[in-house]
């Protein structure tokens, strides 16, 4: 396992993973955003037959179009990842991941494929209504397909409705619902989602705010303002409150994340909430003594309060979960790490005996390893793990993350509350910062939502599925060299990709609405 | 039961191999965007008649990778960690067709306009050769191994495994599957052909449309026939059921067909269904219809061909490195419990395809002309 190239083998794939998920999550959140955006605008239009609604629709619509093909692009090879350089989670877990990754297929893709070619080209051809229903489905069919790969991503955070089969080698579904509706996928589901209407109200503003600041088509560029703003404000409370949500359940379902999140390293029943911090580089391993921080400003409390939702609460830090000891809330004490590695050996042992019992049948001995197995199996995956230290995740990457995060989330709210209030009491045309302001808020959307899913996806390592499997074991045996190279060829087809995408869009926001 | 529902979804996951080969019109179009397209508004309609459906092949393609993931997701982790090259390759040119559409008229576009026909032409040409290749190695297998236990051994877990350090490339090499790509892309050429004729009103396109299906038509049918025949020859690999065992065994496909005899009809019928497109195109100049048989075969013909790859106790992808690791629908299946929800979800699909029908048919009710192009509505 530990090997050299094994090492870059589980590095390049993650890399590839990784490049892939981001491109992707640059061009998602705008269809989100702007799906709703543009069917909210139709629905105007719809409604007053005001030709300028239809202008501006078609508008956002046509950058909606280009934006759109790259999404497409970067999710299919996301999808064919999981097989290609995780060949062995496909196998382990794919009884249960498989099912939301075709269900988006079957449910939300084609609903998305078929009404977005009658959005484009069916204005002239087909009636009114029929046309803004098909907006309204388009928008719907993303929305979708965005509800199942995050409830195949919220399963991999927190496992549950699954029993795991020796016989199969695999774990296998045993509860539907329980996968499809976790708290956890339905937290990231509106959070993601949200953040997206957040970065198309972010995109819809900051472009209108150029179209004021260059003097050109006000009256259009004031009204987008105004249902991208009450969106934007709209969503961006929603997702801090679904954000909340999700620090719930990362605080109950992966405490290691959530104390990577605060560099907390030793827990206590009145954690605070590190509002400003600066860690210490010097720090290297978690029980190395070095003070983690070289400043830190802290709400009291808060922590706690966030995480059980009570005062005082204990919350545990990095040295607690990996010395463990503490009380756990049904009483029980909480293991250690080398124990968790322990009982996890045992399961896979207990796994391999009951392979070698079952291709002798002694039914006996099956038995028994089954009883060892079940009894240890919440820890299958700590077995593959060599020392404990590999449990921590990357600390201060997270803490940077989720602090860039939140803040920004914080700032769009005071943002979109701004803009409305003088959008409604003052002449938003001759305000030039507020423009200013609204440009320069664009790629601070982007940035929330890809520091998220830094937080999210780095936060949880060394897992690929909390628990049970490790990336290093989820991985598909190649050789690097091969994923290093289609990891370049993707960096520079994305790359390539994206320049094209953001010169066309400019250009065609130059072009302006039709006159 | 769970039989049964091993079944059913190597039906539906056949099914919709058949509807993408089909749907690789828009593929087999692009790849005659410059023998066929010769000024720039015909080149221009013909990017737009495929342009309006490419999103559906997409999907498709996407649905059969996700339908196959949850039903056999041993062929999911096998084939795609194993034939690395061959899948990245196929995701590639996809990849490049997606944008194209989309930029290849905008101002700004960084490659411009050629670059990204280019993109559809490649895509056009690889991408059915290379999913035909993929799909041929359903029939001539492959060289990997398969062996759950290893999720035990610490040292190295790894299930399943390629044997050769090619990952995929090396299924370029067999003629057999380089027969099966061919055909399948020149029958893409064929519906593409076919589908201009019936979305595009332009005489002189129609004229060298009908003109191209002439050779394009008949190297199909003579790569088919070859791919057929050497199909009948062919060893498979077959489960003995009571030893769980899998043995080769000579004609295995021919036996498939002559025990399984409604299969033989289908894709008989979808073959002759093939042919009466082709031949009432050619014969009759005013006739616009032949994408509508020609479609239903292509559907009948493909669903039949991967049928006969499971079904009957046939080892669905053959392991050349060690028969008894070859993927059968029992041991590369989901659980009984997936299998079932998954049935559940199916049932939408008659569904999903009354509304895409229709969806169509709004758009498609006029055909596009040049008149479409020069107005200022959206196109590409």
């Amino acid at each position: 396992m530990n090997t050299l190239t094994d090492i870059s083998l589980i590095d390049w794939s993650r890399a590839q993973f990784a490049l892939t998920a981001i491109y992707h999550w640059i061009f998602v959140p705008l269809t989100l955003g702007l799906a709703l955006i543009i069917a909210l605008m139709e629905t105007i239009y719809y409604r007053t037959g005001r030709e300028e609604w239809k202008k501006t629709t078609r508008f956002w619509m046509k950058l909606f179009g280009i934006n759109f093909a790259i999404g497409v692009a970067t999710g299919l090879i996301l999808e064919f990842e999981f097989g290609t350089n995780w060949s062995n989670y496909s196998w382990f877990v794919g009884d249960i991941f498989g099912a939301p990754l075709a269900i988006e297929g079957i449910v939300a893709f084609f609903m998305e494929s078929t009404f977005i070619a009658v959005m484009f080209f069916g204005w002239e051809k087909v009636s009114k209504r029929f046309h803004l229903a098909s907006t309204w489905l388009t928008g719907i069919g993303a929305t979708l397909s965005a509800w199942w790969i995050l409830v195949a991503n919220a399963w991999m955070q927190n496992p549950v409705g699954m029993v795991f089969n020796p016989d199969t080698a695999r774990n296998e579904m045993a509860d539907f619902l329980a996968v499809a509706t976790s708290p956890m996928a339905v937290n990231k589901f509106f959070h993601s989602v949200m953040s997206g209407w957040v970065l198309g109200a972010l995109f819809v503003t900051g472009v209108s705010c150029w179209f004021l600041w260059r003097r050109q088509d006000k009256a259009f560029a004031l009204s987008s303002i105004r249902v991208a703003g009450w969106t934007g404000l709209v969503a961006s409370v929603l997702v801090a409150w679904t954000g909340d949500g999700s620090g719930y359940q990362v605080a109950q379902k992966q405490p290691m994340k959530l104390a990577a999140m605060e560099a907390l390293y030793d827990g206590t029943d009145q954690a605070g909430l590190v509002a400003f911090g600066i860690l210490n580089p010097k720090k290297k391993q978690a029980d190395d003594g070095v003070n983690p921080f070289l400043f830190r400003m802290e709400i009291p409390d808060m922590l706690s309060l966030l995480a059980e939702r009570r005062i005082p609460a204990f919350v545990p830090g990095i040295n607690d979960l990996l010395q463990g000891g503490y009380a756990l809330k049904d009483g029980t004490r909480a293991l250690s790490a080398e124990e968790k590695i322990e009982r996890g050996r045992k399961a896979i042992a207990a796994f391999a005996d009951y392979r070698k019992a079952s291709t002798e049948r002694n039914e006996a001995d099956m038995k028994n390893a089954r009883k060892v197995l079940q009894e240890n199996m919440p820890y299958f995956g700590y077995g593959y793990i060599k020392n404990a230290e590999e449990l921590v995740p990357n600390v201060p990457l997270t803490f940077y993350m989720f602090r860039v995060m939140v803040m920004l989330g914080g700032y769009f709210i005071l943002f979109f509350s701004t803009l409305l209030f003088l959008s409604h009491k003052r002449d938003l045309t001759r305000m030039r910062w507020i423009q200013m302001v609204a440009m320069l808020s664009v790629p601070l959307g982007y940035l929330a939502g890809q520091a998220g899913w830094v937080v999210a996806e780095c936060g949880r390592q060394p897992w690929s599925i909390q628990d049970m499997l490790p990336t290093g074991v989820a991985v598909s045996r190649l050789d690097a060299g091969s994923v290093q190279t289609t990891f370049f060829i993707f960096l520079l087809l994305f790359s390539v990709m994206l320049t094209a995408e953001v010169r066309i869009m400019l250009k065609a926001i130059k072009e302006g609405p039709e006159k | 039961m769970y039989t049964c529902l091993q079944q059913y979804w190597w039906f539906i996951i056949s099914l919709l191999g058949g509807i993408l080969v089909f749907l690789l019109f828009v593929q087999g179009g692009n790849s005659l965007l410059f023998c066929i397209g010769k000024t720039e508004t015909e080149r221009r309609m013909m990017v737009n008649s495929t342009g309006r459906k490419w999103e559906f092949t997409f999907t498709t393609l996407v649905t059969f990778g996700g339908a196959f993931f949850a039903s056999f997701p041993l062929f999911y982790s096998t084939s795609f960690g194993g034939a690395y090259w061959l899948w990245m390759l196929i995701l590639l040119t996809f990849v490049l067709q997606a944008v194209s559409y989309e930029f290849q008229s905008r101002a700004g576009n960084l490659l411009g306009r050629t670059a990204y026909r280019g993109f559809l032409v490649l895509n056009g040409v690889a991408g059915p050769i290379l999913l035909g290749v993929a799909v041929a190695m359903f029939f001539t297998g492959a060289e990997f191994r398969v062996d759950k236990a290893n999720m035990a051994d610490m040292s190295m877990p790894v299930i399943s495994q390629w044997t050769n350090g090619w990952h995929g490339l090396e299924a370029l090499a067999v003629w057999k599957n380089v027969l099966l790509g061919l055909a399948v892309f020149f029958l893409a050429r064929v519906n593409g052909a076919l589908y201009f004729i019936n979305n595009i009103d332009n005489t002189a396109l129609a004229v060298r449309c009908r003109r191209a299906l002439w050779a394009n038509a008949a190297i199909f049918l003579l790569l088919f026939a070859g791919w057929m025949i050497a199909l009948l020859l062919s060893d498979g690999y077959a489960i003995v059921p009571s030893a769980g065992t899998i043995l080769q065994q000579p004609y295995k496909y021919a036996t498939n067909l002559q025990e399984m005899p409604w299969i033989a009809a289908l894709i008989l019928t979808g073959a002759l269904a093939i042919l009466t497109g082709i031949l009432r195109t050619l014969l009759r100049p005013s006739y616009e219809h032949g994408i509508w048989w020609t479609g239903t075969g292509t559907v009948t013909a493909v669903t039949g061909l991967l049928l006969v790859a499971g079904y009957n106790n046939t080892a669905y992808y053959p392991s050349v490195y060690d028969c008894q690791n070859s993927l059968t629908l029992a041991n590369s299946c989901s659980s009984l419990f997936t299998l079932r929800v998954m049935t559940y979800v199916s049932l939408l699909i008659p569904f999903v395809l009354a509304y895409i029908a229709y969806a169509w048919h709004s758009i498609d009710r006029k055909k596009i002309n040049d008149e479409e192009m020069k107005e200022g509505g959206e196109h590409y």
